[in-house]
C-alpha cells in the first residue's frame, strides 16, 4: 500500500512524483522580459544608493537595474558579475529582504522594495544563457595559489585570482564543487542543477583546476599546500555540527538537518527520500527553515519548528518565517528541547528574564517520528597552526590569517555570516589582497 | 452638479468633450458608440474630394513612445484622410446627426486649394445637417505633399483665402484647424480670423519620427524598410498645445477668437487646463484610441467634481481664467524669492535631489544631516530652480517656500523687496527708470 502524508513513521513517497516536482519548483518564477522592465522601472537610481551599501559585495544595483530597463540585461549582468561572480546564485538565495531590498528607499516609501533579487536573476540568467564567459584572464603571472574549498568563498577567490593571471588549484573534500550552494540550500531555491551549471560557467575563465575528494587534514596539509603554492586561501566552511545533548538523541529518526538538505539536493527522485509524519525541527536559522519547509513539501503531515528564543530573535528572516508558515509549518517560539522520547519530543517553555533565557519548567510533548537538528554548524578540520577567535579562523580586514601566506574567508572565518554573498565578498577581497602581495613579491 | 453644457460658436453640446477628427470618427459605427459612451460631440474624420478616395499604406500607420509599464506617452501616425467614399461618409453623418440631435456634429474637410473644390463640397456637407465644418489645415504628412493639410496651414494667405471661400459658400460655422509646424502660431490664427473663421482648433499633429529601427536603420513606423515622418500626438504634446492656445488668447488681435483645444487631452484635468487657457471646449483623440470611448465618463465626472469643489458654475465661467496670468518673462517678479524645503518626514532618502543639484545645478543640497544619510537644502546656495522638486519621486516632499518681503535672502545677503522685474533691473542695459 502506498504511503501518504498520514502514514506513521519515516517513510518515502508520501506524495506522488508530480506533486513533489511541483512543490520543489522554483520558489520565485523567473521574471519575463516585460515583468523585468516594469520592475526595473521602479528603481529611482538613488544617489549613493542604500542598496549598494547593504550589499556585502557592493554590486552597483541602480546601474544594473538601469541596464535592464534600457534593454541590455547582458551589460547589466557584467555589472553584477564584476562585483560578485556568484551573482546568479546570490540572486536566488540571498535574504534580500534583510539586505538590499530592506535598504531600498521604496521599502521605506511604500513597503514594496524594487525586486532587486529577481532582477539580478533576470540579468544573470540572460548572460549565462548566452554561453561563454564574460571576463578575460590576464596574462599568466607564473604564480600559483591553492584554494581549499570549492564553496562560494573559494570559488569567488579562485575566479578573481584567475582573472589576475594566477594559476589556481582548488581542493575540495566532496565529490562535487559548489559547497553549500550544492549541498546546503533548499532545493526550490536552486533548481535545475544551477549550482553545477554556475560552477562550470565560472570555471570558464580558465586557469583553475579543481581536485575533488581532497580533504584538508586527510593527506592534505597546510604545510604541503604552502610548499606547493605561492599563497593559500582557506574557504573550508563549517563542516561540523553542534551536538544536541539531550536524552534520546540517538533514537532512530533523529538526524542533522544539513544532511537531509544535502540528500534532497543530491537526489534524482525525491519520492525515495523518507520523511516523518510528525517532524520536529530544532533551531531557528535558515537551515531549520529549509529542513522544515522541505519536510512539508515531501508530504509530512505535521511539521513544527521548535525555537528556544522569540520570533524577533530568530536568525531566519521574517520573509523566511512567513514562507515556512505559508507552507504549513508551525513555528513554536520560546520552547527548548528537553528529551527525545520513543514517539516524540519533550519541550520546555522558555522566557527572557532580564536578558537571560530561562526555562519556565512548563513542559509538554509533541509527537515526532522524525527530529531534525538545526542548531548550528561549527568549524572542523582547521589547521592547528591557525589562531581561532570565537570558534572561527581569525582574519584581518584583508582576509589574512595568523599564518603568513594563508588567507581565509567565508563561513569558516571570523565575520562570516553564513551567507553566500558574504562568503563571495570574503573570497573576492582576499584574492585582491593575495594578488597585491604576489605583485609586491615579484617586485622585491 | 456643475453645468457642463457648452455652446461653442453656436454649436451646443452636453459637455465640452469632443472627439477630434481622426480614426475614431471615421465611420458611423464608431461615432454612434462614442455618443452612447457620452461624448459631447465629434469632428468627423476629414472628407476629401468626390471621386476615388485616397488610399492608405497597408503596413503600420502608427509609431509610439512609452513610459513605465508601456504607458503610451506619444503616438505618431501616417494615416491620411478618410479612405472611404465621400457619399458613404455623408450618408452616415446624416444618419447619426438625425439620431443624436443634441450632440455636436462637425465635419472636417480637406480639398485642394481651388475655389471650385470648396464650393462643391460645402453644400454636400451642409445637406447632412451637420453643425459646422472644420478645415483641416493641419495634417502634416502625405496630404501636405499634395499641397493640402499643413501645406495650407503654413501659409497664412492660403488660410485666409480658403476660410473666406468657406464662409462665402456655406452658412455653417467654420473652424480652422491649425498646424503646430510653424514658428509663430499667432500668424495662422490671425489669418483665419481675417478670413472670417468662427473659431480655430489646435493643435494638429507635430512632424515627428518616433524612433529608429537600429537593426534596419529605418524610421518607425517602418514600411518595407523605410519610413516617412508622421504626426505626433498624445500626452507628450500637451505642453506644446497649451502654449499655442495661450499665445492666441494672449494676442489682442485674436484674443476673442474662439478656440477648440486639442493636444494630449487624456484626463479631465488636462481638459480643465485647456479651458483655463481660453479653449471653449476640447477635442480628444489619442486617449480614446488608447483606452476606448469610456474614458469620457471619467472626464465628465472629474471636471464636474472639480467645478463643484471650486464653485465654478459653468464651463464658460472657467474658460480663459488663466489667460491674464500668462505673461512675458520680463514681467516676472525678480523679488519673488523662494527656497526649496525638504520635508524630512516624507523624504525617503533616495538622494535624487542631491544628484541633480550637485552634478547639474547649484550644489545647494547637503547629503548628510548630523553625519547620517539625509538631504537638506542649503539656503545660502539655493537659487530656487525647482529641479529638486521635479526629480523627487515623492509628491509634495520638496516644496518651494517664499521668503517674506523684508527678510534676508541668505544666498545674496540682500533684503527681499517689493515687486520688481527685469525691465527696471540695474543689470538691464535697456532698463527703464522706475516711474
Amino acid at each position: 500500500m502506498p504511503s501518504d502524508p498520514f502514514t506513521p513513521g519515516l517513510v518515502a513517497g508520501r506524495l506522488p512524483l508530480g506533486e513533489i516536482a511541483a512543490n520543489f519548483a522554483d520558489l520565485h518564477k523567473p521574471l519575463d522580459d516585460h515583468e523585468a522592465l516594469v520592475a526595473a522601472d521602479r528603481c529611482y537610481f538613488c544617489h549613493d544608493a542604500p542598496c549598494i551599501t547593504a550589499c556585502p559585495t557592493s554590486i552597483d544595483i541602480p546601474m544594473f537595474i538601469r541596464q535592464i530597463a534600457t534593454g541590455t540585461p547582458e551589460a547589466s549582468a557584467r555589472t553584477i558579475f564584476a562585483q560578485n561572480i556568484l551573482g546568479g546564485m546570490c540572486a536566488r538565495v540571498c535574504p534580500t529582504e534583510t539586505l538590499c531590498e530592506q535598504a531600498c528607499v521604496r521599502e521605506e516609501a511604500e513597503g514594496k522594495p524594487v525586486l532587486i533579487g529577481q532582477l539580478q536573476r533576470y540579468a544573470t540568467d540572460r548572460l549565462m544563457a548566452r554561453g561563454g564567459h564574460p571576463f578575460q584572464r590576464a596574462a599568466d603571472s607564473g604564480k600559483t595559489v591553492a584554494v581549499v574549498g570549492a564553496g562560494p568563498a573559494g570559488l569567488a577567490c579562485a575566479h578573481r585570482l584567475a582573472m589576475k593571471g594566477h594559476c589556481v588549484v582548488i581542493y575540495d573534500a566532496r565529490p562535487k564543487g559548489g559547497g553549500l550552494n550544492e549541498y546546503g540550500i533548499a532545493a526550490y531555491k536552486a533548481t535545475d542543477g544551477f549550482a553545477q551549471a554556475e560552477l562550470d560557467w565560472l570555471l570558464g575563465i580558465g586557469g583553475i583546476e579543481v581536485r575533488y575528494g581532497q580533504r584538508l587534514g586527510d593527506g592534505l596539509t597546510l604545510e604541503s599546500l604552502q610548499a606547493d603554492h605561492d599563497a593559500v586561501f582557506l574557504g573550508i566552511g563549517l563542516a561540523g555540527v553542534n551536538a544536541l545533548t539531550i536524552s534520546g538523541n540517538d533514537r532512530a529518526g533523529v538526524s542533522n538537518a544539513v544532511d537531509m538538505i544535502a540528500a534532497l539536493r543530491q537526489s534524482d527522485d525525491m519520492t525515495d527520500i523518507a520523511v516523518g509524519r510528525d517532524v520536529v525541527v530544532i533551531g531557528g536559522g535558515m537551515t531549520a527553515i529549509d529542513a522544515a519547509v522541505q519536510s512539508r513539501l515531501l508530504g509530512a503531515a505535521n511539521v513544527v519548528i521548535a525555537y528556544r528564543r522569540s520570533k524577533a530573535e530568530m536568525a531566519a528572516s521574517g520573509f523566511e518565517q512567513d514562507l515556512a508558515t505559508s507552507k504549513g509549518v508551525r513555528i513554536l517560539y520560546n520552547v527548548a528541547p528537553k528529551a527525545i522520547t520513543p514517539n516524540g519530543i519533550r519541550l520546555v517553555r522558555t522566557e527572557n528574564r532580564a536578558g537571560k533565557l530561562v526555562e519556565t519548567g512548563a513542559e509538554f510533548e509533541l509527537p515526532a517520528d522524525q527530529v531534525l537538528r538545526a542548531i548550528g554548524q561549527t568549524l572542523a578540520g582547521a589547521p592547528e597552526a591557525l589562531v581561532l577567535e570565537g570558534g572561527k579562523i581569525r582574519i584581518d580586514a584583508n582576509g589574512r590569517s595568523s599564518v603568513k601566506g594563508v588567507w581565509a574567508g567565508g563561513d569558516c572565518a571570523l565575520g562570516g555570516e553564513d551567507l553566500t554573498v558574504t562568503a563571495v565578498a570574503h573570497g573576492r577581497d582576499a584574492a585582491e589582497d593575495i594578488h597585491a602581495s604576489l605583485q609586491r613579491a615579484r617586485h622585491v | 452638479m456643475a453645468d457642463l453644457t457648452t455652446t461653442f460658436i453656436g454649436i451646443k453640446s452636453p459637455n465640452p468633450f469632443w472627439l477630434a477628427s481622426a480614426p475614431p470618427t471615421d465611420k458611423e459605427y464608431n461615432v454612434r458608440r462614442a455618443f452612447e459612451a457620452g461624448w459631447g460631440g465629434v469632428v468627423w474624420k476629414t472628407l476629401g474630394e468626390p471621386g476615388p478616395p485616397i488610399v492608405n499604406v497597408n503596413g503600420p500607420r502608427y509609431g509610439a513612445i512609452w513610459g513605465a509599464d508601456r504607458r503610451l506617452l506619444g503616438l505618431n501616425n501616417i494615416e491620411l484622410i478618410t479612405d472611404r467614399p465621400l457619399e458613404v461618409n455623408l450618408r452616415e453623418i446624416k444618419s447619426v446627426k438625425r439620431d443624436y440631435p443634441d450632440r455636436a456634429m462637425v465635419v472636417s474637410i480637406m480639398v485642394p486649394c481651388e475655389e471650385q473644390a470648396w464650393k462643391t463640397i460645402l453644400p454636400l456637407v451642409e445637406e447632412t445637417g451637420a453643425d459646422g465644418v472644420e478645415l483641416n489645415f493641419g495634417c502634416p504628412h502625405g496630404m501636405a505633399e499634395r499641397g493640402m493639410g499643413s501645406a495650407v496651414g503654413q501659409v497664412p494667405e492660403y488660410i485666409e483665402m480658403v476660410t473666406r471661400w468657406c464662409k462665402q459658400y456655406s452658412r455653417m460655422p467654420v473652424i480652422v484647424k491649425l498646424t503646430p509646424n510653424i514658428t509663430d502660431i499667432r500668424q495662422p490664427a490671425a489669418a483665419a480670423m481675417r478670413g472670417g473663421a468662427d473659431a480655430v482648433s489646435l493643435i494638429n499633429t507635430i512632424n515627428s519620427i518616433t524612433s529608429v529601427n537600429l537593426d534596419l536603420f529605418s524610421p518607425e513606423p517602418m514600411i518595407d524598410g523605410v519610413g516617412a515622418h508622421g504626426g505626433y500626438c498624445g500626452p507628450a504634446v500637451k505642453p506644446i498645445a497649451l502654449n499655442m492656445v495661450a499665445e492666441i488668447k494672449r494676442n489682442p488681435e485674436t484674443a476673442d477668437l474662439p478656440v477648440s483645444g486639442i493636444g494630449g487631452v487624456t484626463t479631465w484635468r488636462d481638459a480643465a487646463e485647456f479651458l483655463a487657457l481660453g479653449a471653449g471646449n476640447v477635442q480628444v483623440c489619442t486617449a480614446a484610441m488608447t483606452y476606448g470611448f469610456k474614458i469620457v465618463q471619467e472626464m465628465i465626472s472629474g471636471l464636474g467634481q472639480w467645478m463643484d469643489e471650486k464653485g465654478h458654475p459653468s464651463v464658460a465661467s472657467v474658460v480663459g481664467r488663466a489667460v491674464p496670468n500668462c505673461r512675458d518673462w520680463q514681467d516676472l517678479n525678480l523679488n519673488y524669492v523662494t527656497k526649496a524645503k525638504i520635508d524630512q518626514d516624507l523624504c525617503i532618502k533616495c538622494g535624487r535631489c542631491f544628484a541633480a543639484c550637485e552634478d547639474t545645478s547649484h550644489q545647494a543640497i547637503f547629503d548628510t544631516i548630523d553625519g547620517a544619510r539625509g538631504f537638506l537644502v542649503n539656503d545660502a546656495e539655493c537659487v530656487a530652480c525647482n529641479l529638486c522638486v521635479n526629480v523627487c519621486p515623492v509628491e509634495n516632499c520638496i516644496t518651494m517656500e517664499q521668503l517674506a518681503i523684508g527678510s534676508v535672502d541668505p544666498r545674496t545677503g540682500e533684503t527681499v523687496r517689493e515687486y520688481a522685474n527685469w525691465q527696471t533691473h540695474p543689470n538691464n542695459p535697456a532698463a527703464k527708470a522706475a516711474e
